[in-house]
């Protein structure tokens, strides 16, 4: 990414909730960019704020039980959207940033038509007449790839496949060509194959009208095959952002390699054999460690990891696009291989 | 959108001859014609206006020791398969054969031995754990049903700290609630509920499914360790086919009802023939970004039709890439193709 400036900025991004047990901090100081037309991918597994951070960004998260630090800084064209009030953000929300969330079923309503359901954001963000905004529907459904757009319009997500709703649900999220989408678990709920097809409009969709991509996702897959660039969360934090390319052979971060390590991978003659894990559990947002978050599971673990929390800072030799939260990152380690998968890509396409 | 009455037993599958020569050892599980159709019931007298054609005449053996995989995308019948076998879902025809015994004609005191034989592990380690019952309780139940562990409480006592230290878990979780588990412990205790009974052959039903990835490889390593240990056989229904080419020895893949392809794991992508498995295979992405552009996405246009009414033909023919005329009239049989493979598929037997 060459292009000098962010369409999204966020620093320091503090989230905390009020519960039962007492106020917790689900994430804790979270920073990163977001360039126009690239995809960035934050993974991490359940629990570690990938969701509260996109859902932060919105600022879709109940305002009774949520404190979202003053500190936060998440700039989007010169607003501060951690601070901005209800009206600014209802103009900027569906409009200039959209989200696209894991579950279509219970995400669109029911009781309405899906027509009725994209018209609803044209309606309160175009000047647009009914007979445009219907024909503009119909044209987002095309758009997406749903055949008969002119009869489905009409019809209710019950009557749509999982892949369908969830093509509808971009639809809604880009008709009013948002500058920046979030996309959390898009196609988590799906089979690998319609997967696939979401996958390939999504990138289609972005080269076409040149939105930047917030990917949320567990499945480190689909990152690989998707994202320029990946932050990575442990327990709230960012652990380590930088290129796709140099996350998965180069990581520095114990944790972003332990996480490769642990997906049993295709094509690799490893059938059978025991796959490397990580010992232990994620400790609890209530009771954090207070150095390194990772250091109870980290096999290179230091006094010093567990007296010190570290900072999220460059790693050597590669400057401001390669940041990781680690006093001891792995930059001797050697990149993986990728001679393993020769046997896969010598016939890629090849039909019996 | 509904069809009239049944009619599966439109194509009979051939009854697979065993295998000629001395070497020749009696597979433990033989599954035969295999159907399962759930009725559906509508109009003014609620009657069976048609049917759901979940599994649809399914044939396969599993050989002691054996990890046999089943993938397929939902809906595509591989749980419904899963409880077929073990009668938790009676099956509408064909026949379980385990150890030559063919289950599906056992009464219910019969076939409760054969219970404790072949266990099965869920998907939502949540919901397929009592909530009342602590560890202890749940493990009980089951093994003094069974009559797993002879002697008294102690010996069972005994016999559960022994089988909670097999599935990795600590000693004092025996008096915990299901709920204080997280989702990887709670899938152990599933494990350790179906070892309990010393089981020969274990239906584990996506068990890593909705785990972590960290998580998920604990869960695989330790079904591994106590395959070994335990000598079991495995039936192991999942729809991602990286963990069950990691796991398993060999696949059986499904599409709506069918068996489409039987192949070994070892080299799955040099070995697939079926349009289906390798649009599977295509369509799962690989974990590394530098093969984006020289090996992209198989994209399958379409969705998976409908169960309530399947195509009379070759039920993939709709989203395959060498679909024929011929697909779309009759449905391709499974037939051997090459070494331990079989393969559904008429464009392949050109």
């Amino acid at each position: 990414m060459t292009t000098p400036s962010p369409i999204l900025s966020v620093r320091h991004l503090t989230t905390r909730f009020r519960t039962d047990r007492g106020i917790v901090t689900a994430i804790d100081d979270v920073s990163f960019d977001l360039y126009p037309g690239e995809t960035l991918g934050i993974v991490g597994e359940s629990g570690c704020g990938k969701t509260v951070t996109s859902k932060s960004i919105m600022r879709l998260l109940p305002e009774r039980t949520t404190i979202i630090d003053p500190s936060s800084q998440i700039m989007f064209e010169g607003t501060n959207l951690a601070t901005a009030d209800d009206r600014t953000m209802r103009r900027i929300r569906g409009d200039r940033i959209a989200m696209i969330f894991q579950e279509p079923m219970t995400s669109l309503n029911p009781v309405f038509t899906i027509g009725w359901q994209l018209d609803e954001a044209l309606k309160y963000h175009t000047d647009l007449g009914r007979a445009a905004r219907r024909s503009r529907a119909i044209e987002m459904l095309k758009l997406v790839e749903i055949p008969n757009a002119e009869r489905r319009v009409d019809e209710y997500p019950h009557q749509l496949s999982g892949g369908m709703r969830q093509r509808v649900m971009i639809a809604m999220a880009l008709c009013c060509e948002p500058d920046v989408l979030i996309a959390d678990e898009p196609t988590t709920a799906l089979d690998v194959t319609i997967q696939a097809q979401i996958l390939a409009l999504m990138e289609n969709l972005r080269k076409r009208l040149n939105t930047a991509i917030i990917l949320i996702t567990h499945n480190l897959g689909v990152v690989a095959q998707v994202c320029d660039r990946v932050a990575v969360m442990y327990a709230g934090r960012v652990i380590e952002v930088g290129g796709v390319r140099r996350i998965f052979h180069d990581p520095q971060h114990p944790y972003t390699r332990a996480l490769l390590d642990s997906i049993p991978k295709a094509g690799r003659k490893e059938h059978g054999k025991r796959l490397p894990t990580i010992e232990g559990i994620v400790p609890s947002l209530f009771d954090l460690p207070k150095g390194c978050r990772f250091a109870d599971r980290c096999a290179r673990c230091q006094p010093l990891c567990r007296d010190t929390e570290p900072e999220l800072l460059p790693a050597e030799g590669v400057g401001e696009s390669h940041l990781k939260r680690c006093h001891f990152p792995l930059s001797q380690a050697a990149p993986v291989t990728s001679a393993s998968h020769a046997a896969m890509t010598s016939s890629p396409g090849a039909r019996p | 959108m509904i069809t009239r009455a049944p009619s599966f037993a439109a194509a009979p599958l051939p009854e697979p001859a065993p295998p000629p020569g001395e070497s020749f050892v009696a597979p433990l599980l033989s599954v035969r014609n295999l159907v399962k159709h759930f009725p559906v019931r509508g109009g003014v007298l609620n009657r069976i206006v048609g049917n759901v054609h979940a599994v649809n005449g399914v044939s396969f053996d599993v050989n002691r020791g054996e990890i046999v995989g089943v993938v397929g995308e939902s809906g595509c019948g591989k749980s419904t398969l899963g409880k077929a076998i073990i009668r938790l879902s009676e099956p509408t025809s064909g026949s379980v054969t385990f150890e030559g015994t063919d289950i599906t004609r056992l009464s219910h005191a019969e076939l409760m031995p054969f219970r404790r034989r072949m266990q099965i592990i869920f998907q939502d380690p949540y919901s397929s754990l009592n909530p009342r019952l602590t560890v202890r309780k749940l493990l009980q139940e089951a093994i003094d049903f069974h009559k797993v562990v002879p002697g008294g409480r102690a010996q069972t006592e005994n016999y559960i700290d022994e089988i909670i230290a097999k599935v990795g878990m600590r000693k004092d979780s025996k008096d915990k609630f299901p709920h204080e588990f997280s989702g990887g412990q709670r899938q152990r205790l599933g494990i350790a509920r179906a070892l309990a009974l010393k089981p020969e052959f274990l239906i584990a039903d996506e068990p890593v499914s909705a785990l972590d990835v960290s998580i998920q490889a604990q869960v695989l390593n330790l079904m591994m360790d106590l395959k070994r240990e335990f000598g079991l056989t495995i039936l192991f229904i999942s729809h991602d086919l990286k963990v069950i080419e990691h796991f398993c020895d060999r696949v059986l893949v499904m599409y709506l009802g069918h068996i489409v392809e039987s192949l070994p794991c070892d080299d799955l992508h040099a070995q697939a023939k079926h349009p289906y498995t390798r649009a599977l295979l295509g369509a799962n992405p690989i974990d590394d970004p530098d093969q984006r552009e020289s090996r992209p996405l198989t994209i399958l246009q379409g969705d998976v039709p409908s169960p309530f009414d399947p195509p009379k033909g070759c039920a993939f023919a709709g989203r395959c890439p060498l679909v024929m005329d011929r697909c779309r009239v009759e449905r391709p049989i499974l037939r051997p193709r090459g070494d331990r493979q079989d393969v559904a598929c008429w464009a392949v037997e050109n």
